[in-house]
């Protein structure tokens, strides 16, 4: 069709003067279809069809401020990189700093007085400052992995039933009630679980402390139920239906068809779900500093409170004066959550690609 | 054909032990599991909003959302924190979404899939999704307050007191806007992709630049998807506390924000200062329960309706 | 493009520079944000054209702001430390301190727990992990639930100062972001025992508190606070870069004024005895 040329690139122009108007007696011949359409076209209300010619330079200063708006995400990304990296240098590069809170103080164990033992402990503000990161690790897991023992089993278990179970209909009331759960700020679930949950485990459980692990994980688990369901139930619908098919027609039932074709083929995609919730589990801020009594424990229980590394930054960060050892440490934390959270999210795209490049051959 | 990919790109099934479908195990057990699963978070979400309805319904009046706090909190009104979000939220979008529709447009129109741009940006934006709240939080303090506040402040007002190098409202909202950006991107992507080519062919037929195809033929067609991303953005602005904790946020201010360089009350941070560290829980508890229930109110009224869009544009596609 | 201009037109509005003088901040102690808050009320009633914003978040916070320079008040409810003093001499801030009320940190038990009285050994031993059982201090057999407040507060270093003399506390305490979170968990928690200043209880008990064991256990009130008799009573500040002028100062002798002090007796605070208030006023 001459309407249509191959290469996009190159805009048609058959007749330079497009004004609106202008009926186009000058048009070479053959192309009385394009006269049609140009006459309908400007008689028409489709008058933004109708262009006028611009310049090159125009063009081209406008693909460039495109671009340039679209490499914002790319050095917004590094910027982040740098400057939380940036305040935390001190730590190995200043003397003062690394005496204080250098790796080995804020890994191993430490001896703060004569005669007692070496003891892991984070007590930022006192005569002999302590920065030990283990309390803070541990509660930061402890939190995470309540949240996924929590969000895994229902937010699997939700996805499995609206993919291979549900009803049209019924799915398509899932779906928005799961995605509801996603909507409620994390302030608001940190709020239902310091004031409703916690008074509730404590009196079905007789916990000792009301702000716990179990208090916030369990919260934290509320949002991260939605990420697990919407991957894991993505994955499943994308399942082809030639598996299915494939199954149907050797004579498997609904169940079988589930077991055998849709799950196996659909388990990268649950973990890059489980994953990619954990990365949030992690990184989660409101909910575990108002919900997990934010005490530097370290201790194997999951009734006991916890502090984990989002909490004790937001919790502390504003009694630092610039530049001090505290903020230095505060920014090294943040440094190590990034790159946590990097990476594990890394390994959920990671997943996620290679999946999308089984079914479709391609990348997408 | 579509299954001979299938089946080669999985393993095969092994013959005869999973495909002998004349065992009929009906699945009633997982099936039922499932459906408790279900059953449960349906009941969670209820619990939970059932819970801040019935707390927080009695405190919602007009008065409630048109006067400021009065009594240390104890009384009067949130509006303050109402106009805060409101403002926090229109600059955020006002940053947020042009950077973000024009990286969609870059990456569907622009660019080939597999080129190394796009690849860098996809991995960017993937990573920028990902980051942990917190982590913006101290972007924002050391790069927008310290880093260009303080610049501008160095360069312009050097006498003085921190002047822009201090919490405003306009370093939390670009903050903010780093945080939603992916969001808005995503979104955008999904609606660009639903527009049927030979619409953009049409276009470029017809003597249209990119640029004039973009303006008056991709944009338009894609606004419900722009539309959904900016909403989703906005929910999801309002909801977030840790990075706005530190650059901007107050409890208590006797002015509303008016200037870029001005702090501002904000419902999510109201409710999370009110309910770790009000003087009075008991007196405060009904204001409390009355801005956790304006915030839901709000975040889920305004997920609902991008959930709704989007699900209209879904349709659409799939009739084309 | 309509829409680009109208949106910028909003923005242009906003946008403007720091209006300088009319508007005083105050940041700092959660101990005295209360207070600071109904100063601040009170006083722009009378004072139409200043606007005050007060913020708490611990005096730590507060510190850090006035080194920071982002703060004109500083409300703190413990003194600087040296290092402290010495940071803000590294950052040319000349910290100037003025005692505004007294306060007393009080020990806030369950209402049904039948301990009454606690001594600074007992107290130490309970919160350094020494002690963890009720009944070694006389009440049931039941674990004590520790509760205390984040390392930013004041209150969390004073009582850290005077009652543990420095030791750290147990990191079994639950650490709460503020006294009323405080009290809020005590009021709930039959086995807790919390630490907080005292104008802020409602629905626990205090414990009185004797110093040694030849004292007398001394409940915390007002009166006892201010003369001295409550063994665990502290001097509440305000700091400042330098000696206040100008709006500052009339803000600063309004709160030491009768009627300044008249309002954080009303607030529950310790009101400072005539003289010292008297004599803080900055001339």
């Amino acid at each position: 069709m001459f309407l249509f040329r191959k290469n996009k690139r190159r805009p048609i122009s058959f007749n330079n003067s497009l004004v609106p108007g202008l009926t186009p007696p000058h048009t070479s011949g053959g192309s009385s279809l394009q006269a049609l359409l140009l006459f309908r076209i400007e008689n028409s209300n489709m008058k933004r069809l109708a262009f006028k010619p611009k310049s090159k330079f125009r063009e081209s200063l406008g693909a460039k401020f495109i671009a340039l708006n679209a490499f914002i995400a790319l050095i917004a990304i590094l910027l982040i990189f740098v400057f939380i990296f940036k305040e935390a240098l001190p730590i190995f590069s200043d003397k003062d700093i690394r005496s204080e809170a250098g790796l080995d103080r804020m890994i191993n164990k430490q001896v703060y007085y004569e005669g007692r033992e070496a003891k892991w402990s984070w007590q930022p503000n006192s005569e002999v400052p302590k920065y030990s990161l283990y309390p803070l690790f541990l509660g930061t897991i402890k939190a995470a992995l309540i949240a996924m023992l929590f969000a895994i089993p229902l937010g699997v278990g939700a996805a499995i039933y609206s993919a291979e179970f549900a009803t049209p209909r019924f799915r398509e009331i899932v779906k928005p009630i799961v995605e509801l759960l996603a909507a409620i700020p994390s302030v608001v679930l940190g709020f239902f679980a310091l004031m409703i949950l916690a008074t509730f485990l404590q009196d079905i459980l007789g916990l000792p402390f009301r702000l716990n692990a179990l208090n916030a994980g369990i919260a934290l688990g509320l949002a991260v139920i939605p990420i697990v369901f919407t991957i894991a139930e993505d994955a499943m619908t994308s399942v082809p239906r030639s598996l299915r098919d494939a199954a149907v027609a050797l004579g498997a039932n609904p169940w079988q068809v589930s077991l055998t074709m849709v799950l196996p083929a659909a388990i990268p995609g649950i973990s890059a779900g489980i994953v990619l919730g954990f990365g949030r589990a992690i990184g989660e801020t409101m909910i575990v500093l108002m919900a997990s009594g934010n005490a530097a424990i370290i201790s194997a229980s999951f009734l006991d409170s916890a502090r984990t590394f989002s909490a004790t930054i937001a919790a502390e960060l504003a009694e630092v004066v610039f530049g001090d050892t505290h903020y230095t440490v505060l920014f090294f934390i943040g440094s190590l959550l990034f790159v946590l959270t990097f990476l594990i999210n890394l390994s959920g795209d990671l997943i996620l690609v290679r999946l999308k490049t089984r079914f479709q051959g391609k990348i997408k | 054909m579509m299954t001979h990919d299938a089946m080669t790109a999985t393993e095969q099934p092994s013959a005869q032990g999973r495909l002998d479908f004349r065992r009929k195990t009906r699945g009633t057990i997982p099936r039922g599991l499932a459906f408790l699963a279900v059953m449960v978070v349906f009941a969670l979400l209820t619990i939970i909003l059932g819970s801040i309805i019935l707390g927080g319904f009695g405190t919602i009046s007009w008065e409630f959302i048109t006067h400021p706090p009065e009594q240390g909190m104890e009384a009067g009104g949130i509006f303050p924190a109402i106009f805060g979000t409101v403002a926090l939220v229109f600059l955020m979008i006002i940053a947020a979404v042009p950077v973000g529709v024009f990286t969609a447009i870059y990456l569907q129109e622009y660019t080939r899939p597999d080129s190394l741009g796009t690849r860098l940006i996809r991995v960017a934006v993937n990573n920028l999704a990902g980051v942990p709240s917190i982590v913006f939080g101290l972007f924002g303090l050391g790069f927008f307050i310290a880093f260009i506040g303080g610049g501008i402040d160095a360069v312009f007002f050097p006498a003085q007191g921190p002047v822009w190098g201090q919490p405003a409202i306009i370093w939390a909202a670009l903050t903010l806007a780093l945080l939603t950006l992916p969001v808005v991107i995503v979104s955008t992507e999904e609606a660009l992709r639903t527009i049927p080519r030979e619409l953009k062919e049409a276009s470029l037929a017809l003597g249209g630049t990119k640029l004039q195809t973009i303006r008056r033929i991709t944009i338009p067609q894609a606004t419900p998807g722009i539309l959904t991303g900016a909403i989703l953005a906005v929910s999801r602005g309002a909801g977030e506390v840790a990075p706005i904790m530190f650059t901007g946020a107050a409890y208590y201010l006797p002015y509303l924000p008016t200037k870029l360089n001005d702090q501002f009350m904000e419902l999510g941070y109201h409710i999370y200062v009110m309910a770790t560290q009000s003087p009075d829980v008991e007196a405060t508890k009904p204001i409390l329960y009355g801005t956790v229930l304006v915030l839901m109110i709000l975040t889920v009224a305004l997920n609902s309706v991008a959930i709704l869009i989007r699900s209209r544009m879904r349709k659409r596609r799939v009739q084309v | 493009m309509k829409k680009a201009m109208f949106a910028a037109a909003i923005l242009l509005t906003m946008v403007g520079v720091a209006a300088a003088g009319s508007n005083i901040t105050i940041k700092g102690s959660d101990t005295l944000v209360r207070l600071g808050q109904r100063w601040a009320e009170e006083y722009m009633k009378k004072n139409k054209d200043v606007a005050i914003q007060v913020s708490g978040g611990g005096t730590g916070t507060g510190i850090a702001a006035l080194l920071n320079g982002s703060t004109d008040v500083c409300q703190a409810s413990r003194d600087m430390k040296d290092k402290e003093y010495k940071l803000a001499e590294e950052k040319a801030i000349k910290p100037y301190r003025i005692s505004v009320a007294l306060d007393g940190i009080a020990v806030f038990l369950h209402q049904n727990n039948p301990v009454t009285e606690l001594s600074f050994a007992q107290l130490k031993g309970i919160y350094t992990g020494a002690i963890t059982n009720w009944k070694e201090v006389g009440g049931n057999d039941a674990r004590i639930i520790l509760y205390g407040r984040e390392n930013n507060s004041g209150t969390y270093a004073f009582f850290k100062e005077e009652v543990l003399t420095e030791e750290d506390y147990s990191e079994y305490t639950q650490t709460l972001p503020g006294t009323a979170a405080v009290v809020n968990a005590i009021a709930k928690d039959e086995h807790g025992i919390g630490y907080g200043g005292i104008a802020w209880a409602t629905g626990v008990k205090f414990a009185a508190v004797r110093k040694t064991d030849k004292d007398r256990a001394v409940l915390p009130s007002i009166k006892t606070v201010s003369d001295g008799a409550y063994p665990i009573s502290r001097d509440l500040y305000w700091f400042f870069n330098g000696k206040p002028t100008g709006g500052l100062k009339k803000m600063v002798n309004w709160a030491l004024s009768e009627e300044g002090q008249k309002i954080a007796e009303l607030m529950d605070y310790v009101p400072l005895p005539k003289e010292q208030a008297a004599a803080n006023i900055i001339q």
